[in-house]
Order: structure tokens, then sequence, then C-alpha cells
């Protein structure tokens, strides 16, 4: 069965059919061209996918297009003037960088709760995470930069 | 100074235009074989180029891995992209602005001793001239083969090499598309392909109607021999259909795949031909006053991308346009003809960057999957995209070993004679190696390509399971037996380090096992039988950083290793500080590299410390299990690997003396990594782990065993 439904991907309202089975993820990255979100696992336990929905970290590969009907989305593609995209620059944190968008979502909401935030909490937050190249601390560096940056410390 | 001989990409290459072109005002077109894999790469290859040609690095636009326009540099592998590719580029630039200059000394009238160039503009005594590169492009010949003999840069002119130049690729990977999985066209056709669990096995059922109703009519089913793929415009819909279809075929037959595999043991027994033999130098005089004797083991590891493979393909007027994130374009398209029966000429290769890439994994199966059901769809662009369960399960994996060592020593502890013993099944079945296809869905076909003689790496090009089996370490002799296992019940080839991790596992746990019986400490021990200097360098300066010489805290162990990889790469020791309750964590790990000149020591140091990550997974968790005929570690929760809460704090110096070349470094921290664990371990439980990986259940057989 095809349903519509609305998605407000980054401060901008799509109307969208689409299937009752369709993920969340080949909504946001066939329907609508939001490519930055990728495909890992398909089964929660990667965080390729990761997008916030109403603020929190989700998987896209596994919630429902239909379930995200009027909520507010966040992607990879908006954070193109947040200091997290400055931050994982400088560090140059990644390698290939197929883990990063995810990443960077899910400490997008940790710093959107605190912008001092521990190492303990940068480690917790991204632990739903894997990365295969070995980025992990050039990546919490790179979180750690950009927390500095949200309070006005560093460049 | 980079010795002016020919690397073998300009042997192969050899016309200054494959490389080097001038095609508008103020560009610089410049073609590398080797391809991005993550490693920075691109970056490197634009520092080289910018720097010997003299120009900014803003004027480059850098091709790689294109079959239409780029040198044929075979594979992206065995860490020699700057060593040999980054070299040959760096000798071409050189004698391109060489000719330059000549150029503009005949039109000047002037010695060419009085001309400079600075971003591509002649200077004659420090003034404009008027002339630059473009203007001079005209009067060259660029189609005359390179020599080689421009002399390079020394280092003390070097100012791009060296330095860390931000990574060109990075800023679209973060929230940008850049990714082969990313491409898309108004034509585009989603496609799954059913692959066989294990070697040999015949599809037997399919229940194609039940596929079709999950894809509520919108998904066909395409199928040549025994390959399936299901195509339709909507991705959601080919992927439940997909479900629905994998979750009902049958497969029968085949090579037996069970439990027992998970152990590298089931390799003895199987090596039907005699061992190869090779041996160097002759034991010293004397008796042995006591000899030591180990048996080391890895498992299957597989490479674990984080994206799966995927594989673009368009088929039209007669050509077929393949996209991958192949290591290997020209080598690819060469199988991708062969198996299809098309002229090499009428198929183009071009590389795309995917995830992360550690070797021989799915990227070439899939792009030969996307080229299939694109023959079978003429003008429409195919997008074949794997499972989770396909990349750990259907991809070639790295070949469990197994290893034993035996030294005679004297009263100091001094080797008097030593063996290596290794047992493996081959390291490479790449595209097209030993004249085969090597693709996985060929195999599939009506009519497979005749398979190749199994047979590993060759020992001249660093050779596969033997790599790194002889060490440097001042011995009178050393015999290495090399069993070959021609028919492992999974598919294996290169993946990181080749028989180097194994074996340098196995060799740098065997020194200290050594250092214990000779009642030496492991570093003076190692130092006692090492004469090379620059070893001797990481070794010392590894030390140095950890404080060797001071105890740890407590509650933690220290390990040490060291290995030049492959005997002609960088050198690398390191020191790990480690603590083992229930299970080993790595909570430090110091690095001391010497590579020579190094193009960008930021993106080195990412390459050294991401390797050491990935082997202290590989090390305590990493172990491919198989049952019903099948990998059953095919998700990340059956075949987890190291997270965040896990990785080591990491300092890692580069001590290598600019003047000399540069050597590869993408591989040398994958075998003294797990060595160095081994070792730390081994100083936690007073007994020693010798089979990989170092997990929970070994660690109390061991504390039993004791
Ligand atoms: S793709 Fe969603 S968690 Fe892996
Ligand atoms: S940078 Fe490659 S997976 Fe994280």
């Amino acid at each position: 069965m095809s349903l519509e439904i609305t998605l407000i991907v980054n401060g901008t309202p799509s109307c969208l059919v689409v299937d009752e089975t369709t993920p969340l993820l080949h909504a946001l990255r066939n329907m609508l061209g939001l490519r930055a979100s990728r495909f890992g696992c398909g089964q929660e336990q990667c965080g390729a996918c990761m997008v916030l929905m109403d603020g929190k970290p989700t998987y896209a590969c596994s919630h429902l297009a239909m379930d995200a009907d009027a909520r507010v989305v966040e992607t990879a593609e908006s954070l193109m003037g947040h200091p997290l995209r400055a931050a994982f620059l400088a560090e140059q944190a990644g390698q290939c960088g197929y883990c990063l968008s995810g990443i960077l979502m899910s400490a997008k909401a940790l710093l959107d709760r605190t912008q001092s935030p521990s190492r303990e909490a940068i480690v917790a937050a991204l632990d739903p995470h894997l990365c295969r190249c070995g980025a992990h601390e050039r990546i919490i560096r790179a979180v750690e930069r950009a927390a500095a940056m949200l309070r006005g410390e560093a460049a | 100074m980079i010795p002016n001989t020919l690397p073998s990409s300009l042997a192969d290459n050899p016309r200054l235009e494959q490389w080097i072109g001038f095609p508008a005002e103020g560009r610089v077109a410049v073609r590398t074989g080797k391809v991005e894999l993550g490693q920075g790469i691109l970056t490197a290859m634009v520092q080289i180029a910018a720097e010997e040609l003299e120009v900014d690095l803003s004027r480059l636009d850098l091709a790689s891995g294109d079959t239409r326009d780029t040198p044929n540099e075979g594979f992206t592998a065995g860490s020699l992209s700057v060593q040999i590719g980054g070299v040959a580029l760096r000798l071409v630039c050189a004698e391109v602005r060489s000719l330059m200059l000549d150029a503009a000394a005949a039109r000047l009238g002037c010695p060419r001793e009085d001309l400079a160039v600075e971003d591509g503009r002649v200077l004659q005594d420090g003034a404009a001239t008027g002339l630059d590169y473009w203007a001079l492009a005209g009067d060259l010949d660029l189609t005359r083969a390179a020599t080689g003999m421009a002399p390079v840069k020394s280092p003390a002119q070097l100012r791009t090499l060296g330095t860390d130049v931000p990574r060109t690729d990075l800023p679209e990977k973060v929230g940008g598309a850049p990714f082969i999985h990313d491409m898309t066209a108004p034509d585009l056709l989603h496609a799954r392909v059913l692959h066989r669990p294990r070697k040999g096995a015949r599809l037997v059922a399919l229940d194609e109607a039940a596929a079709l109703k999950a894809g509520l009519g919108t998904v066909a089913l395409f199928r040549t021999g025994d390959m399936v793929a299901l195509v339709g415009e909507d991705e959601s819909r080919v992927h439940l259909a997909f479900e629905r279809l994998h979750e009902r075929a049958r497969f029968e037959g085949g090579l037996a795949l069970g439990p027992e595999h998970a152990e590298p043991g089931f390799l003895t027994g199987l090596d039907t031909a005699a061992p190869r033999i090779v041996e160097r130098g002759t034991p010293a005089a004397g008796t042995a006053a006591q000899r030591v004797t180990a048996t080391y083991s890895k498992p299957f590891l597989a490479h674990g991308s984080i994206g799966p493979s995927c594989g673009v393909a368009r088929y039209a007027d007669g050509r077929l346009t393949v996209w991958s994130h192949t290591q290997g374009v020209f080598p690819l398209r060469a199988a991708i003809a062969r198996a299809l029966g098309l002229a090499p000429e009428a198929v183009d290769v071009i590389h795309r960057q995917g995830a992360g890439c550690y070797g021989h994994n799915g990227a070439d199966d899939a792009a030969f999957d996307a080229a299939i059901v694109a023959l079978g769809h003429p003008g429409r662009t195919v997008r074949v995209l794997w499972t989770r369960a396909d990349e750990m399960g259907v991809a070639p994996f790295g070949a469990p070993m197994v290893v034993t060592l035996d030294a005679g020593l004297d009263a100091q502890g001094r080797p008097l004679d030593w063996t290596i013993d290794i047992r493996s099944p081959t390291h490479v079945d790449r595209p097209g190696a030993n004249g085969g296809v090597n693709l996985l869905s060929a195999e599939a076909l009506e009519t497979p390509p005749a398979r190749p003689t199994p047979a590993d790496f060759p020992d001249a090009l660093g050779g596969g399971a033997v790599r790194n089996g002889f060490v440097l370490y001042d011995l009178p002799q050393q015999k290495l037996v090399h069993h070959f296992v021609p028919d492992a019940p999974a598919r294996t080839s290169s993946m990181r380090g080749l028989g180097a991790f194994a074996n340098v596992f196995a060799l740098e746990s065997f020194m200290d096992e050594l250092a214990e019986a000779a009642g030496m400490d492991p570093v003076a021990y190692r130092l006692s039988l090492m004469s090379d200097p620059r070893a001797r360098g990481v070794i010392m300066e590894a030390a140095r950083m950890c404080d060797w010489e001071t105890p740890p805290p407590d509650g933690f162990t220290r390990g040490f290793a060291f290995s030049r990889y492959k005997n002609s790469a960088a050198y690398l020791a390191m020191a790990v500080e480690v603590s083992v309750e229930e299970e080993v964590r790595v909570s430090r790990a110091w690095c001391a590299v010497d590579g020579g000149l190094v193009v960008n020591p930021d993106g080195a140091i990412n390459q050294v410390e991401g390797g050491v990550i990935q082997a202290i997974s590989w090390t305590l968790k990493e172990q491919v299990m198989f049952a019903d005929g099948a990998v059953s570690s095919n998700t990340w929760e059956t075949y987890p690997i190291l997270r965040f809460s896990e990785v080591p704090r990491i300092e890692t110096r580069l001590i290598g003396d600019p003047a000399h070349p540069p050597l590869g470094m993408g591989e040398v921290s994958q075998g003294p990594t797990a060595a160095a664990i081994g070792n730390a371990v081994t100083a936690a439980l007073g007994a020693r782990l010798r089979h990989l990986p170092l997990t929970r259940d070994r660690i109390m057989q061991a504390l039993l065993a004791d």
C-alpha cells in the first residue's frame, strides 16, 4: 500500500508517496536526493545511516519513512555551516569517510545537549558507530574541537 | 636522493603525456593509475606533482584509475603507491619541468641556469619573462618516453613534500555524497544479486513468484546460468523482493564448509604437494644449549568494509562502461572482457571511491555483477549493491595460517639455527591472477571460465604466505618451509599485510620467547641481534617513547615488537600497554616509524594508527565462523570489531631521513600490533597465547592449563 507523507528534512517540508515498507534511508537518498546518509548493514549494527529525528539519533536503515511523517529529520547535509564540519576537516578525521555522516549526526545530537562533553560522553555517544579504517581517535578529537568552537574557545 | 632508475610504473607507461598534460590556460592535468582507497593517495600524488613541476596545488586536475585515460599501474596494493607510482610521477614531473626550462632557454636565447620556475611561470634571474608552461607547452614533445634522468629536488629544496597538505577528498566526505554508492542516473535500475553460499554449490530451487510478489509487481528477475538478480527502479522494493528470494533459494553440493574451518588447524594435511624450502646461510657451529619450538595461528579474517560492495555498469551502442571501487581498473577490465566474451577495447572501467578497502574485497565481484546485469538491460544504468551478509560472507577472506618456529640457542641465547614453517592457502585470487578470471559470479555462468591452477603471490613481489617469513635479525642461517594449501574451503585473497600479519605475529612473539629463554629483556635481546641501523633506530625510539625501562603502572603490562614490512617497505617498532581482566584491553600504543621521505606526515600517521586499531581488532576479536555450509559470521553482531570504547591512545613518531626514498607505510603496523599485544598479554598472564584471536575463552583456557 502506498501512502502520502510529509518529511521535514533539514528544515524543508516535502510530500512523498512511499510504501508501508520503505525505509527512511531510501526516502532520503532516492526520493529526496540526500545521499550523505549511508547504507552500511540495514540492521542497526553500524550506524552509517544515522540521522536525527526530533533531535534523537535514529537508524534510517530500519526506521520506516511513514513513521517519520510530520517529524523533523536532520541529515549530514545540514552541517555545511556547523562547527562539526570545520572541526572534522581541521583534524583530518577520517580515512575512507564512509562512516562519517552517521557519526556526525550522533555528535550533533550530543553537542545539541551539551557544549562541554567529557571524552567519556563523546565515546558513549559514538559507540553505536563502527569505523573500519581506525580513524576513531581523530574523530573523538574532532568532536572535542567542535565543542570548543561552540564554546567560542577554538577556531 | 631518489635514484633515477625507472620504476615499473614508468617502464610500463613511458610516454610523458600518459602522466601530464596542459589542457587549458593555467591548468595542469595529472594522471595516476593508483586509486583512492581512503588512504589519502590522491593528495600525496598532487603534492608530488606540484613539488616537481613548481606549480601551485590548486592548478592540478588529477585523474585516477580510468582505463580511458590514465596510465596502467596494475593494482593499488602492496604499499607501493608512493614507492613506485609516486616515484614514477615525480620523475615525470621533474623531467617536464626540465624540458620546459630547455624550451624557455631556447626562446630567450639565454643559458638555462639563469631560469627558474614559480607557479608555472618562467623567471630569468628572478624577473618575469612573460613565458609560462602554457605558452611553452606547444614547444614540447610530450609523446616522447621519459628518461628518468632529470634530477628531482633535493630534500632542502622541498616545499610541499613532507608537509601536512589537507586531504583533497575529505571535504566531500563530510556531509557530501562522493561514493560509488551515491551515483545516480535518470535511467537507473537497482539490482540485488543472489550469490552462492560456498564454492561449487549449485542453485536447485528458487521461489520466483514469492519474490516478485514482494516486489509489488515492479521488480523483475534476471537469470543467466546460476547467476540470478532482481532489478527494478524502486530500491526498497528490489531489496524487499531480494530478501524473500534469498530466504527461499536452495543450494546443493559444493565444498564442505563447517564449524571446524573456523580453526586454522584444519589446514594440516591439505598441503598436497611437497613443501617448498628456501634456505639462507648455514647453521653456526656448536651444539644448541636449548631448543625453542612454538606454533602460532590466525583464522580466516573478513575485510568488513563499512559500506557493502557496489558496482555500476551501463551497456549501450556496443560499449560496456563499468564504475567500480576496484583496486585495479585495467586488470578488472581484462577479466570482465574475458568472462563475457567482449573485446577489452569495448569495455571501460572507471574508478569511483567506495568505503575503506584493505585489500581484495568484493569490489571487483560487485562490478562484474553489475556488468552482467547491464548486458541484459542495454541502455540502462545498473547499480548493484551487495548485502551486509554478502560483504561478510562471499567476499574473499584473509587466509588462515599456521606458523611454526624452531630455533637452537647457544649458551648465551643466540640462535645457531632457525626454521620457520608456514602453512597457508593462497593470498592472491585477484582478477587476472594466475591467469584466471577470478570473479565470483563468473563461476555461476552457464559456461564458467576455466579455474586457474592455484598459486600464491610470487616471492619476487614480496610473496603471499611467506611475506616477512625471513627476519632482519643477524642470524647465521634461516630456513623457510612453505606448505601451500591449494584448496581452501572458502575463497582467500589479499588482505592488508598478506602473510606478514601471521608471520610477524609468530616471529615477534617467538623473539620474546627466545629472550625469555636467554634470560634477557625483550628489547635488549632484539638489539643484540640487530645491526641494521635504521631498524635499531626505530627499536630504540619506540622503547624511549614508552619509557620501556620504567615498569608500567599497576594493573598494566607492556609488549614490544618490530618489523620492516616485506623487509623492503618502512621500518616500524612499537609497544603497547594492556590490561587483562576477563578480556584484553589495549590502553596505549607507541609507534616509531622510518619510512624515509614522507610525502604527507599527517596522512602517514593516519595510516599507521588506523592500521594499529584495525590490527587490535583482528588480534582480539575477529574470526570468521562457518555453519551448515555457509559463513555464519555474516553480521556485525556475529563478527564484532573494535568499537569507540575500546580504542587506545596512540602516539606515533616518524623518524625517517627525508634524504632516503619514500617507503610504503600502509601495512607496516598490522603484524607488529598483534605481536606486541601477544607479548603484553603473556607478561600479564604468565602464559602465552599463540592462536588468534586472543579472546576471553582463550585467556580462560590458558589460565586453566597453567
Ligand atoms: S545501515 Fe543502519 S545501522 Fe548499519
Ligand atoms: S573512515 Fe573508513 S570506516 Fe571510518
